[in-house]
């Protein structure tokens, strides 16, 4: 019998690289949107004895790359990546399956920064935007989660389908900051 | 006329560019007017509506008369001001205004019609015959006066917006700016300074003045230099703030690209930044403003500080013999600067009667000079000098009436400026804008060491403000010349004397307002143009006023300044609007089917952000009509294929997920049970439909809503208000699904024989009934199939994670196929749901409720919902509100349009006889003809009746029979079967 | 004009969704009567000067949010999360 082929959101569109700064897709695996139902302390000590994560403050992130991460995703929601999500959270929490819902970019390089300010009204230098911290806010007209995974690298995640258009923006903004470069 | 060894411009870098065709030379360094001086060209321009010859006027920004078109062809641009764009090599300039040509410019004429041109005139003289106004003489006015033109054409070039951030942001980089900034940065503050000069140092770069021993251009590039140096500030030359707006947002232009040719692709031209701070200080400098006399608008004329800023900045002396006309002593350093360099001054003339200035020059007491003479450039000027004329020959008057504060960006949040007599000006009011504090011309300190105090002081504020500790900084050595000048704006005599250059408004057309009485500021303003277009009357306002207090018998406070408002200087609505052209206007939403969709030759039309197909044309169909038909009789007759992965889904979980759908919907979801689908219709507060859509349980405490595509977001906002304002103590989560699933519509007698290829496990019509749903395996990927039908056929909606959807549609389609079907698009999609009586948001268009759309027997009368009381005022359901019908064609024209109004049989077609309208219309194949769902007064109680439907925009008239909305299967046996 | 998410921080204007005055999270009981509905959907002063308006930051958080400003000065005085100003309703 036939198999269904999978395909990433970006897929054919990345990776591509302007002056300093490389725009690639990441592919996170198992993606569960944690909603909190009932109490917070509880479902965070639960996140932690499942996952080794608990569930993270606002505007910050728990865990790292390769590992059960838990990235803030809006009032009382988390997303939890990486592992199937245990499934005695489901006594503190809403857990929704999200690993499609979602195209996940990392753009790094030494003027990310510079390129994420043209398209993001939220301050993300690294002086107040440290590793570990997140926002939801919008990448130009697109509603995003903005996370800084290092130093000069940055983890977005958009709705799967404006991936076309979240690389459009990254690209134009790119290219500009680039063209400011060449001009020394 | 160049002076050796003057000026900051880089001789070693000689640039070429043209202007008006001919080609100059200039050094890296010069702006257009500066090169064109050194050129000995002092002819830059034709005025706006009298086309009378004008040079440059100023140095800076405010410049009213050399207003010039950089570029050719489609990415022209018109009105940039010579005295601010640099020259490159290869740049391209062309005066404006001037026909055939600047030096001759036939529209010239009109000076000579200028007693028919003052204020008001096209109030008053073109008024017969009235309808000539609009084709003959709007058209010829527009033509004669004006600024440059734009090329018509889509402007090619990049632009860029950007957001920056910082505790304390520095408006100017003069003496108090960039001493503001050392004092903050030094201390730690996270700055930025910008300043819309290519060279940061304001009159410090115009002047000799001195600052800790060092010339005043070298103290401040070696403070820029330091700034630049550091990480806690960002340095934004050629950078305008152009806009304070509320908490702390300011907008600025930067012209990244403006002073250089050969773009690189993608590099912008501009960049528009939205800077947030905590804190700013403003450090705008001051503008010199000119005085009004006779023909004072004559090349050769400018004003001091411009004259001197050509000498020390730019090393060009706009003259071999200068004048200078003042009544301050600001203005003398004009005439020292020159004696210094060399050039000759012809006379100082002083209208102060009472000072004891003198100099290497003739000074004149208690003179004003009354006229000018000459061409098309300055020859001589006349004096009266103890009321006795006398005439001096200069090919340069340096002017000078004192000196404006740069105010605006205190006043763009609606403050108004304060007067003070001392030196006749406006300075900034106390806490005007929130967070902003004021420092050195701005607020009308003059002298460079008042400005490097005040500088420092407003920095020692902030950073108090901040919490951080203040270093010490010496302050610099520096001037501290008092400014003494006493009121003159305009020399009394015949004749035109100019007060605002740009739009030629003269002293008389200010009188001649108040005598007409507009003696209010903003009606002066109005009447006689003055303070408008591209320079708002930076050089002009307050002389303006100042007259207009005079003509009026009140003081210049009593008077008050017409409002300041943002952009300081022009912004391209290009730079603005950057980022949002284009794909940039909105982002895309793309199916997982999108690309599967374009290759079979799929027209997408947009809904909402979303690309949906509109058809799937096949080999030898010729219009959209045959697909139409063909992809509709495949539904009917065997099966279809749509993605429906558009509508929204929202998972809502939570022991109180059954309360809160029982609230939003009209009908009761607590009682539906686990593995079945409801459809529900959803109300506004106000009781008229909000959308509608159907919803399914998953689990106990567990439900999927779908919403219509165009509703999605707003059903979602809807929610989260109810849970969170309305109904806080519910236990209840939701999140949006709607991009996790790839979901496509099977619909056809043959859905479930395709399904049952594809599933692990078949099903039937007893496992899986007519709205049924539950979990399913999809060729070995988990999946979930709903039971449920738009089209009335049996039908079935299969979703997938969305990684698979392409995969998955793909091989529908094929199978499909191979059934005698196929995929369908939206016009198919449709027309089914028209033949069937399902609305759509053409129906529930914002002004409809329950009871119109025939379902107001659905509101539970058992339990409140939103919506609920205000859909049972009586006005929402009487008999004869506009309800739901079906149309059928039945006279000899077949075609129905949506937008047709409808009319008893033989009424006329006016709006007091509307009975109702058509909202929707398609092609039925299966009754060979056109049918359409709509609105009717008393709808139901009138099927049968022929009316008139009258669409005046498609000037179509049709003979119509009122039907059901239900136009197949009106039993409902297809879906169940 | 930015506002200060209790949750998010403070953010640009353009994250935030405007529904109108914050009167709207006292819901009248069904039986309340037509002069009670009408006053919660319908009336509204529409001061120059201090409002209170419910607003959602969509683009964040998500969370309802309710905004007292001036409308004269622009001033924000207050921004609380609407949970919980209709909790202390209850």
């Amino acid at each position: 019998m036939a198999k269904l082929k999978a395909r990433m959101p970006c897929e054919e569109m990345l990776p591509f690289t302007f002056g300093t700064v490389k725009l690639d897709e990441t592919n996170l695996g198992v993606m569960t949107s944690v909603m909190a139902l009932g109490e917070d302390a509880a479902l965070s000590s639960a996140l932690s004895d499942a996952h080794g994560v608990g569930f993270p403050k606002a505007n910050r992130t728990l865990g790292n790359a390769g590992g059960p991460r838990c990235i803030w995703f809006g009032q009382r929601q988390a997303m939890l990546i990486g592992p199937a999500p245990d499934d005695r959270l489901q006594v503190y929490a809403a857990l929704v399956d999200q690993s499609d819902g979602w195209c996940a970019v990392t753009v790094e390089g030494e003027d990310v920064e510079h390129v994420l300010e043209r398209l993001v009204p939220v301050d993300l230098r690294r002086m107040h935007f440290k590793r570990g911290h997140t926002a939801r806010t919008q990448l130009g007209h697109i509603s995003a989660s903005i996370t800084r995974t290092g130093s000069q690298a940055f983890l977005i995640l958009v709705f799967r389908s404006m991936a076309a258009s979240l690389v459009h923006e990254l690209s134009q903004a790119m290219r500009a900051v680039a063209s400011r470069r060449g001009n020394g | 006329m160049r002076i050796k060894g003057k000026g900051l411009v880089d001789r070693s870098d000689p640039v070429t560019f043209r202007f008006d065709g001919r080609s100059y030379d200039g050094f890296a360094g010069d702006t257009v007017a500066s090169a064109l001086l050194a050129n000995d060209v002092k002819l830059m321009g034709r005025s706006f509506k009298y086309h009378r010859p004008r040079g440059v006027l100023t140095a800076g920004s405010e410049e009213p008369n050399a207003l010039i078109t950089v570029g050719a062809g489609a990415s022209a641009e018109p009105n940039v001001r010579a005295t601010t764009q640099e020259i490159y090599e290869g740049l391209e300039v062309r005066s404006q205004n001037a026909w055939p040509s600047l030096d001759l410019d036939a529209l010239a004429v009109n000076n000579l019609f200028a007693p028919l041109l003052g204020a008001g005139f096209y109030y008053k003289t073109f008024m017969w015959p009235k309808a000539f106004w609009e084709r003959v003489y709007e058209p010829v006015i527009r033509r004669a006066a004006g600024l440059g033109g734009l090329s018509g054409q889509p402007n090619p070039d990049t632009y860029e917006r950007a957001f920056a951030f910082c505790d304390v942001l520095v408006i100017g980089a003069g003496p108090a700016g960039l001493m503001a900034a050392l004092t903050a940065a030094r201390a730690g503050a996270d700055v930025i300074i910008a300043d819309e000069d290519a060279r940061p140092g304001g009159r410090l770069n115009a002047e000799l003045l001195e600052v800790d021993g060092e010339l005043g251009h070298v103290w401040a590039a070696r403070a820029v230099a330091e700034l630049e140096s550091m990480s806690n500030v960002r340095v934004m030359s050629r950078t305008t703030v152009t806009g304070a707006y509320d908490q702390g947002t300011f907008g600025a232009l930067e012209r990244v690209n403006q002073h250089r040719g050969g773009r690189s692709d993608g590099a912008p031209l501009e960049c528009f930044w939205r800077i947030v701070t905590k804190h700013s200080i403003l450090a705008a400098g001051a503008i010199e403003r000119p005085i009004a006399f006779q023909n004072n608008d004559r090349p050769g004329i400018m004003t001091a500080g411009a004259v001197r800023a050509y000498l020390n900045r730019w090393g060009v002396s706009p003259g071999r013999a200068v004048t200078v006309f003042t009544n301050n002593n600001d203005a003398y350093r004009t005439a020292q600067d020159m004696v210094a360099a060399g050039v000759r001054v012809a006379a100082v003339i002083d209208s102060r009667a009472d000072v004891r200035s003198t100099g290497e020059f003739p000074v004149y007491r208690g003179a004003q000079v009354c006229n000018s003479n000459g061409g098309k450039e300055l020859e001589s000027i006349s004096i009266i000098v103890n009321g006795k004329s006398e005439k001096i020959q200069t090919d340069c008057l340096a002017m000078s009436g004192g000196w404006n504060p740069t105010v605006h960006l205190t006043c763009h949040m609606n403050s108004r400026p304060t007067w003070r007599a001392d030196i006749q000006a406006f300075v900034p009011t106390e806490g005007a804008v929130p967070g902003m504090s004021t420092a050195g011309a701005c607020r009308g300190t003059f002298s460079t060491h008042g400005c490097l105090t005040e500088g420092a002081a407003a920095a020692r504020e902030v950073l108090a403000a901040l919490g951080k500790k203040v270093s010490d900084t010496a302050l610099p050595q520096a001037e501290d010349a008092p400014y003494n000048l006493a009121p003159l704006w305009a020399v009394a005599g015949k004749g035109r004397a100019w007060l605002d250059f740009q739009n030629d408004v003269c002293v008389k057309d200010v009188k001649q307002a108040a005598v007409e009485n507009f003696r209010s500021v903003e009606h002066m303003k109005r009447y006689t143009t003055q303070g408008m277009a591209t320079d708002q009357g930076k050089n002009s306002n307050v002389a303006a006023l100042a007259v207009l207090a005079d003509a009026t018998g009140r003081g210049i406070p009593q008077t008050g300044t017409t409002t300041f408002r943002p952009p300081y200087s022009p912004v391209a609505i290009a730079a603005m609007g950057a980022g949002a052209q284009g794909k940039g206007f909105a982002p895309q939403r793309f199916t997982t089917s999108h690309r599967a969709s374009v290759a079979a030759g799929a027209p997408m039309i947009e809904a909402g952000l979303w690309y949906r197909p509109s058809y799937f044309p096949k080999p030898g169909e010729k219009t959209w009509r045959q697909s139409c038909d063909r992809e509709v009789n495949h539904v009917r007759n065997a099966v279809g294929i749509c993605d429906v992965s558009t509508l929204g889904k929202i998972d809502i979980q939570g022991p109180d997920a059954a309360a809160l759908l029982d609230f939003v919907y009209i009908n009761t979801f607590s009682t539906l049970k686990v593995g079945r689908v409801r459809y529900g219709l959803m109300l506004r507060e106000d009781g008229t439909v909000l959308d509608d859509g159907t919803c399914a349980r998953l689990g106990a405490t567990r439900f999927v809503m779908t919403t219509t595509t165009a509703a999605a977001g707003t059903v979602m906002r809807h929610l989260e208000f109810v849970a969170q304002c309305l109904r806080p103590e519910w236990q209840v989560a939701m999140t949006s699904t709607t991009e996790q699933w790839a979901q496509f519509a099977v619909a056809g007698p043959k859905s479930r024989e395709l399904l049952n290829g594809l599933l692990d496990a078949p099903i039937d019509n007893d496992n899986w009934p007519f709205m049924a749903c539950g979990e399913v395996s999809v060729l070995g990927v988990g999946g979930r199939l709903f039971r449920i039908s738009f089209s009335g056929e049996h039908a079935y909606e299969i979703a997938v994670p969305a990684r698979y959807g392409e995969a998955l549609f793909r091989e529908l389609v094929a199978r499909a196929e191979g059934l005698g079907g196929g995929a369908y698009g939206m016009e198919a999609l449709n027309v089914l749901r028209i033949e069937k009586g399902f609305i759509t948001h053409s129906e529930i268009h914002g002004r409809t409720t329950a009871y119109d759309v025939g379902m107001g027997r659905m509101i539970s009368a058992t339990k409140d919902c939103i919506g609920k009381v205000m859909a049972a005022r009586p006005g929402l359901v009487v008999k004869d509100r506009e309800r739901l019908v079906g149309f059928k064609p039945i006279g000899a024209v077949k075609q129905l349009s949506a937008g047709a109004h409808v009319f008893a049989a033989g009424a006329q077609a006016s709006r007091e006889n509307d009975q109702g309208y058509i909202t929707s219309v398609g092609f039925s194949p299966s009754f060979g003809a056109y049918i359409g769902l709509g609105f009717v007064k008393s709808g139901p109680e009138r099927y049968g009746e022929v009316m008139r439907a009258v669409d005046h925009l498609h000037e179509l008239e049709v003979e119509v029979e009122i039907c059901p909305p239900v136009f197949v299967d009106p039993e409902g046996r297809r879906a169940r079967g | 004009m930015r506002l200060d998410c209790p949750i998010c921080g403070n953010r640009d204007r353009r994250e935030f969704y405007y529904q109108g005055d914050a009167v709207m999270l006292e819901r009248p009981a069904p039986d309340a009567g037509a002069a009670a509905w009408d006053g919660y959907l319908h009336l509204r002063a529409n001061l120059a000067g201090e409002t209170r308006d419910l607003w959602q930051h969509e683009a964040g958080c998500g969370a309802w949010l309710v905004v007292t400003r001036n409308t004269v000065t622009h001033a924000i005085h207050t921004v609380e999360l609407a949970s919980a100003v209709k909790e202390a309703l209850r």
